[in-house]
């Protein structure tokens, strides 16, 4: 079967359990069981080109930029943990299914099985690093949906967390080894870059690659000081962590050592590290698991143990090394599972796990007894049973061992952990099936069924048979061993052997296990020692450290991010006066190329009046009214400006605008209180005071600085200049240049005026549904209100003026494309004129002779602007292409008539509906607070107001 | 004469006005015009990246008139693509929209959200760079209307910081083009880039301060710190299917920096060296820092989201900050990514939003709907913190690569990695707080967490990311495209002299070229 089908089979086959879940639990587990077979079977299809030797692959390009190919191969090392991982896959499903309760949502743990199956193949048949970084956090990631599977269990969710953060930082750091190693072999190929061993040792950068590829090894296979997190994700089911915890995902770091081996190993570096890292590992999780009592803690430590055991062998470097940890990895795999497993069974029988709680089993579950036992002393390392030979092997290199230049340090500590490793494999059996039977079991135990204990009988028959006949295994463990040693040593000629004569390894051995029957026997005064005895607390500290992030982060993230608008503006006044200092002082000034102009005293005057006003406004700013009055005088001299600098068109606009805002703003300030509050502190403002004249006296140096000098080509608005007339038909080249040259421009500010007065609009309308409602409605103004709301003489006055000013509005229009004009401030104009009919006879008088709503009146403004440009498609021009023609009707003179106008005509009208929307929504806050605004244009009739208020 | 180039822009500036004019009282027949609209987009986005994939770059001369003196909008590969990614996410943001009925809680949602999509379209198409500010506005503002729609304190608080803020953003932006038209006398970018050319070295203060406060000025828009203050309660307190729209905006600054700096004051440019060249990456690598700071220590759902949009923009500047083709190729690569990314986040926020009484990351009753919300949040968390499987993985390894040879290289590689371990830890805690802890809460009798999120949400989501899966499994075609843009961009003679070389109206052989 094609590689492609075993690695995808678990994937696509992970929809099918969520699928038959409703259909039920054996039609849930069945399908997965036949996902995995096929798989399984699959692979078996590959064994004979494997056991020839040869190297199966395949592959397609998936980012061949990157160097990242979805590139797949399948040698004896690769058969090898695909074959556990299936193999033990297909055991724990068969186990799944009648280990998990009725509350259980099998579809949805079968789903995650599966997606961690296929990730595990993958990581074992990658032959991209980078597609092999892929798989390894996917197992994380599957890792931790399935660690965090019992959702309630709070411990469930902590381990969960805890071992995505250590397996997560730790495939962090291997993405940046494995992007090194590619760089330094130049191909990501792992055929490839085990060919090249003498290069990578060489380069530079070997040392960080190797450091940050173990820091993503020892991490997830739970090396010291990374080994905590494995206990911790024993809240798993037991399926989950005699699978992913004990036979295969731990084993993925060690895979990743073995595959690397040829280029990575023998190297100082790699000896210490790996060795030392082994070595501790070793020891430590021996001594530990001697003094849990929960069964599934004993046999978590346990698993550290071990795979320090193999992460040490690996880090010896030799062939012999390698040899022996290939055969630990299968034998551990065996027995390991079915003890997990054992322990599930007892688990689910008598509903603990305390092994204090238990004792006297063998009566009761016989056949887990005899199951257990045997897998326990195969871990012990007694003899005839697989464990057995691997230890041996292992103390066996470890005489060969030299570290520190001490020869005795590596055989001591290997032998003081087997010890260990003998004591609590006793004491888990005689603690759990020996000694006298109880009354006091949680539940009545008993022997379950074939479905529960099947699969780890099967595991120990596999147990015994490689104990007691390992020529069975031995050619496979060979090949396995040699496509780990590629070309770089030679296959030890040794062989696996139950005798091997008088050799050191069997004194340590034999002092393992007879110091293991002394442990079990002082086993109640020495755990009295240990719980007596202070030590770190891996979770605490964890949590601990975790937490003390989250609190730093918080201080330094929250206040800086507390809402302050001040502060924000701040930031960003005093970011951009930096930048441009820096963009300043960094550059060449260069010399001026224009003479400044002398300043008359009318400019400074304006000037002065400019900056009075300006003052003005900073230091009467809390009266709202005042501060209004001085932003009025501003604006009004900038218009002055416009007209001294002779830009009519400019001054015009900007009248016109100060204009309507000013009404506007009176109006809005109708509803806030008359002055502002303080609310800032004195060193606030003497900051803001700072910021402030910096940002003054930069924007000053760049007017000066621009002012002084020429564009280094001749500006585009000579074009402009030179062509209104000719191109625009106009003589005003302000107006050529809003409504034609760039009109596009324009046609985008009226949409942005039209969306503001939308906005205002809407914004209106959700006050007016809100809490705001009531406030408003309970508003006591904070100011004398006039006696007469509608005057006589202004409602006289505004009706007779109102032709007049709309005749001024469109006689600008017209002129604007010749003279100072246009549709803007014809629109403002035309607006002023209604807005003085709001002002006079109010909103309600006014609103109920409308025939146009706003609304209507932007969308035709803006409508009308864009037909108009899409008009001249017609003509196959581009959008907004302009033309015109002059035509006399007698008696007139001869006059233009320009498709800019229709054009013109569309900003007018978006200019009046926005005003006027505006408005309209202020005097709708307005209305609401006054109740009785009145309905006709005059209030000259007391008796009438009388009336209607009796009325209301 | 063709007028395809200009129809992402006129279409929704037609739409919406009408929808104003004749609907706006009419819920259902908005969303038929919002719905084609936004559909017809994407065809067009098609058809457009189609045109242009083969190198060609497109123009339209507005009012016919010839660059540099009218305005023109220019459809490269890199514009059109931005074209097509907003479209889709808009059609998948209206479809959320409809499905969760948020478009009927205020007025005009429609109408601003075809004028967003306006603002948004003209950005990327214009090659005027005044132009460039009116599409600003109109953006700004729209999305303004739409950050507030709905109302709310919280929200109407928020909105004020961000407009203005926003506001700042746009004087800068008039100060910095007064700087540019007075340095260069010209406004359009294909004429830029040649005047910029002719800047002498005696006299670069006027064109360095041009170049830095243009930067300034997107840095606003792509929230690059210290400028990102405005974005994470904005983005936090928008409706949901608005802050998901905003994914795009931010990369309206990423793009802007992208065209800008590579097109006017290209990294070799004498004149403006030393300054993005070398502090952008600074930036980048503070703002990588504090997003991820920031999902940390974020107390509520929807802030940690606004920081993993700070982050992935940081991601995104320090892949442009390499100035390489590579480096660009990466960057754009991972802005389709990030975009994806945190508009799914954006909504299942809102899907959580709505039967929870607030965002804490607190456990209370599992929501309505809980166990397809986490599945989808569980995968657009592992997009978002860069695990693989998902594209975001792929970005990172491709940032990672490009920034090799470059002479920071440990300090990118220590902020990329360190930020990402820190955002699946916050992530994974946040993720197993609100869906699996709250497995353990009995819902109190007197609590109605509300209807399930409708199908067309999931429909939404699921569309978000089965893009994101698409983005992933077509890596390697996608990333060839993103590195024939960079190539693109870095070779821009053909945009230039097609730009100013086309004649429009008056121009004759002699001032065709406007010089």
């Amino acid at each position: 079967m094609s590689l492609f089908l075993i690695v995808a089979l678990p994937f696509l086959g992970a929809l099918l359990p969520g699928l038959m879940n409703q259909a039920g639990r054996d039609a849930c587990s069945g399908v997965t069981f036949m996902v995995s077979l096929a798989a399984f079977i699959g692979l078996l299809t590959n064994l004979p080109s494997v056991l020839a030797g040869e190297v199966v692959t395949v592959g397609i390009d998936w980012m061949p930029l990157l160097g990242l190919n979805f590139t797949l191969m399948l040698d004896g090392l690769g058969f090898f943990f695909a074959f556990l991982i299936l193999g033990i896959g297909l055991l724990i499903i068969a186990y799944a299914r009648h280990y998990l309760s009725r509350d259980d949502n099998m579809g949805e743990f079968f789903t995650y099985l599966l997606l961690f199956q296929g990730a595990m193949v993958g990581i074992v048949l990658s032959d991209n690093i980078l597609l092999l970084l892929v798989f390894w956090e996917l197992t994380s990631l599957s890792s931790f949906l399935l660690i965090g599977y019992w959702k309630h269990l709070p411990e469930g969710r902590q381990g969960a967390r805890m071992a995505l953060a250590v397996t997560g930082m730790g495939g962090l750091a291997m993405i940046g080894g494995m992007l090194i190693l590619g760089q330094i072999v130049g191909s990501y190929e792992l055929s490839v870059i085990l060919q090249h061993r003498d290069l990578i040792q060489a380069d530079p950068l070997y040392v960080p690659a190797l450091l940050l590829i173990l820091l993503g090894a020892f991490t997830k296979s739970a090396q010291f000081p990374f080994h905590f997190w494995l206990p911790h994700a024993m809240a798993a089911p037991t399926p989950v962590s005699a699978y992913l915890h004990s036979a295969t995902m731990v084993k993925a770091g060690i895979f990743l050592m073995a595959r690397m081996w040829p280029v990575l190993s023998g190297t100082p570096e790699w000896f210490v590290l790996v060795t030392g890292a082994g070595l501790i590992t070793m020891v430590l999780g021996a001594v530990i698991a001697l003094f849990k009592h929960d069964l599934k803690s004993v046999l978590a430590f346990s698993t550290v143990s071990h795979l320090g055991l193999i992460t040490m062998l690996l880090g010896t470097g030799t062939a012999f090394g390698a040899f022996a940890a290939v055969f630990h990895i299968l034998n551990h795999a065996t027995f390991k599972a079915a003890l997990f497993m054992s322990a599930g069974i007892i688990d689910h029988e008598t509903h603990t796990r305390d092994i204090r709680r238990l004792g006297g089993l063998r009566h009761l579950m016989p056949i887990t007894a005899v199951i257990m036992t045997i897998a326990a002393l195969s871990m012990a390392g007694v003899p005839l049973l697989n464990g057995f030979l691997s230890k041996e092997m292992m103390l066996e290199e470890s005489t060969q061992t030299v570290m520190f230049n001490t020869w005795w340090l590596v055989p001591a500590l290997a032998t003081l952990a087997a010890l260990f490793s003998a004591g609590y494999s006793f004491r888990l059996i005689a603690h759990t099936f020996f000694g006298p039977k109880r009354d006091d079991y949680p539940a009545a135990p008993h022997d379950p069924g074939f479905g529960l204990w099947g699969p780890p009988a099967f595991l120990v028959v596999l147990v015994v048979t490689i104990g007691v006949a390992p020529f069975l295994v031995e050619d496979f463990v060979k090949i396995v061993t040699a496509s780990v040693l590629g070309t770089t040593a030679e296959l030890p000629h040794a062989y696996i052997k139950i005798w091997h004569g008088l050799v050191p390894a069997l004194y340590m051995s034999l002092a393992a296990v007879g110091g293991g029957v002394i442990l079990v026997i002082m086993h109640s005064v020495l755990q009295k020692i240990w719980d007596a005895t202070p030590r770190p607390e891996a979770k605490v500290i964890f949590d601990a450290t975790i937490s003390s992030f989250v609190s730093l982060a918080r201080s330094l993230i929250l206040p800086l991010h507390n809402g302050a608008f001040s502060r924000y503006a701040a930031i960003a006044a005093v970011t951009i006066i930096g930048a441009g200092y820096f963009a300043w002082i960094t550059g060449v000034q260069g010399a001026a190329t224009r003479a400044p102009q002398a300043a008359t005293p009318v400019a400074l005057a304006g000037w002065a009046m400019l900056v009075a006003a300006t003052f003005g406004l900073v230091f009467l700013h809390r009266n709202r009214l005042l501060a209004l009055i001085m932003m009025g005088i501003v604006g009004l001299m900038v218009s002055v400006g416009f007209v001294y600098f002779s830009a009519p068109d400019l001054a015009m606009t900007q009248f016109t605008v100060e204009a309507v805002t000013i009404i506007l703003l009176l109006l809005a300030l109708n509803f806030m209180p008359n002055r502002s509050p303080v609310e800032s502190t004195v060193l606030h403002r003497v900051r803001d005071a700072f910021v402030a004249v910096a940002g003054g006296f930069g924007a000053m140096a760049m007017a000066w600085h621009y002012l002084l000098r020429d564009a280094v080509a001749t500006p585009i608005s000579e074009f402009h200049l030179a062509n209104s007339y000719k191109g625009g038909g106009g003589t005003n080249v302000v107006n050529v240049i809003l409504v034609d040259f760039r009109g596009f421009d324009t046609y985008g500010e009226i949409i942005v005026l039209g969306i503001a007065a939308l906005l205002i609009y809407a914004l209106t309308e959700t006050l007016l549904n809100g809490p705001v409602r009531a406030r408003l409605l309970n508003r006591v103004p904070d100011q004398p209100r006039a006696g007469g709301m509608h005057p006589m003489m202004m409602v006289v006055l505004t009706r007779v003026i109102m032709p007049v000013v709309l005749m001024v509005g469109f006689y600008i229009f017209m002129r604007g494309h010749n003279e100072p004009g246009g549709g803007f401030i014809a629109g403002l104009i035309v607006s002023i004129a209604v807005v003085m009919q709001y002002m006079a006879s109010g909103f309600s008088w006014a609103s109920s002779r409308l025939r146009y709503p706003y609304h209507g009146v932007i969308g035709a403004g803006v409508l009308l602007a864009g037909l108009t440009g899409i008009g001249s498609w017609f003509v196959n021009k581009p959008f907004l292409t302009t033309d015109f023609t002059y035509v006399r009707i007698p008696p007139f003179e001869k006059f233009e008539l320009a498709t800019a106008a229709i054009f013109d005509l569309g900003v007018l009208l978006a200019v009046v509906g926005a005003v006027m929307l505006t408005l309209e929504s202020f005097s709708r806050l307005a209305r609401t607070a006054h109740t009785k605004d009145s309905v006709h244009p005059m209030d000259i009739d007391p008796s009438r107001q009388a009336s209607t208020e009796e009325g209301a | 004469m063709t007028h395809w180039l200009i129809v992402p822009i006129i279409l929704p500036a037609i739409l919406a006005p009408f929808i104003v004019l004749a609907a706006r009282y009419h819920i259902g027949i908005q969303r038929v015009f919002s719905l084609v609209g936004v559909s017809a987009q994407i065809v067009l986005g098609l058809a457009l990246m189609w045109q242009a994939s083969d190198g060609t770059v497109m123009i339209y001369q507005l009012g016919d008139w010839a660059a540099p003196f009218g305005i023109i909008l220019v459809g490269d590969r890199l514009s059109t693509m931005m074209v097509l990614l907003t479209a889709v996410l808009a059609l998948l943001v209206m479809l959320y929209t409809i499905g969760s009925r948020w478009d009927e809680r205020g007025r005009h949602f429609h109408a601003l959200f075809q004028f967003q999509l306006m603002g948004i379209m003209g950005a990327f198409l214009t090659g005027d760079i005044f132009n460039l500010f009116v599409f600003f506005e109109v953006l700004l503002i729209a999305s303004y209307g739409l950050m507030i729609h709905g109302g709310g304190n919280a929200r109407l608080r928020a909105g004020t910081q961000y407009v203005l803020f926003n506001l700042v953003g746009s004087t800068l932006f008039l100060f910095a083009l007064g700087a540019i038209y007075a340095e260069t006398g010209t406004l359009n970018m294909a004429d830029l880039a040649m005047r910029v050319q002719m800047v002498s070295p005696d006299a670069t203060v006027g064109i360095r301060l041009a170049a830095v406060l243009l930067l300034l000025v997107f840095a606003i828009k792509a929230a690059i710190v210290p400028l990102h203050v405005w974005l994470p309660s904005s983005y936090a307190e928008a409706p949901g299917p608005v802050a998901a729209l905003f994914a795009i905006m931010t990369k309206v600054g990423a793009y802007a920096i992208i065209r800008v700096y590579t097109l006017i004051f290209p990294p070799d440019h004498g004149p403006t060296a030393g300054m993005h060249d070398y502090w952008l990456m600074v930036a980048a690598l503070a703002t990588v820092a504090l997003g991820m700071i920031g999902v940390l220590a974020a107390k509520k759902l929807d802030r940690m989201v606004a920081f993993a949009v700070i982050g992935s923009m940081g991601m995104v500047m320090l892949a442009i900050s390499l100035f390489t083709p590579q480096g660009i190729a990466a960057a754009l690569y991972y802005m389709v990514h990030s975009t994806l990314a945190a508009a799914s986040l954006f909504l299942i926020v809102d899907m959580v939003k709505d039967s929870r009484a607030n965002l804490r990351l607190q456990a209370t009753w599992p929501v309505a709907g809980a166990v397809p919300t986490a599945a989808l949040f569980f995968m657009a968390a592992i997009a978002m913190a860069g695990l693989p499987p998902l594209s975001g993985f792929l970005g990172k390894l491709l940032i990672l690569d490009a920034s090799f040879g470059n002479g920071s290289v440990v300090w990118i590689w220590s902020f990329v990695l360190i930020g990402s371990l820190i955002s699946v830890v916050a992530f994974g805690r946040a993720g197993s707080t609100l869906f699996w802890k709250a497995r353990s809460i009995r819902m109190p009798e007197d609590v109605d967490p509300g209807p399930a999120p409708s199908t067309l949400s999931y429909v939404a989501v699921g569309g978000l990311l089965g893009l994101l899966i698409a983005h992933t499994v077509f890596a390697g075609p996608v990333t060839a495209y993103t590195t024939s843009i960079a190539e693109q961009l870095f070779a821009p003679d053909a945009y230039i002299t097609n730009v100013l070389e086309t004649p429009g109206k008056l121009s004759t052989p002699a001032d065709g070229g406007g010089h």
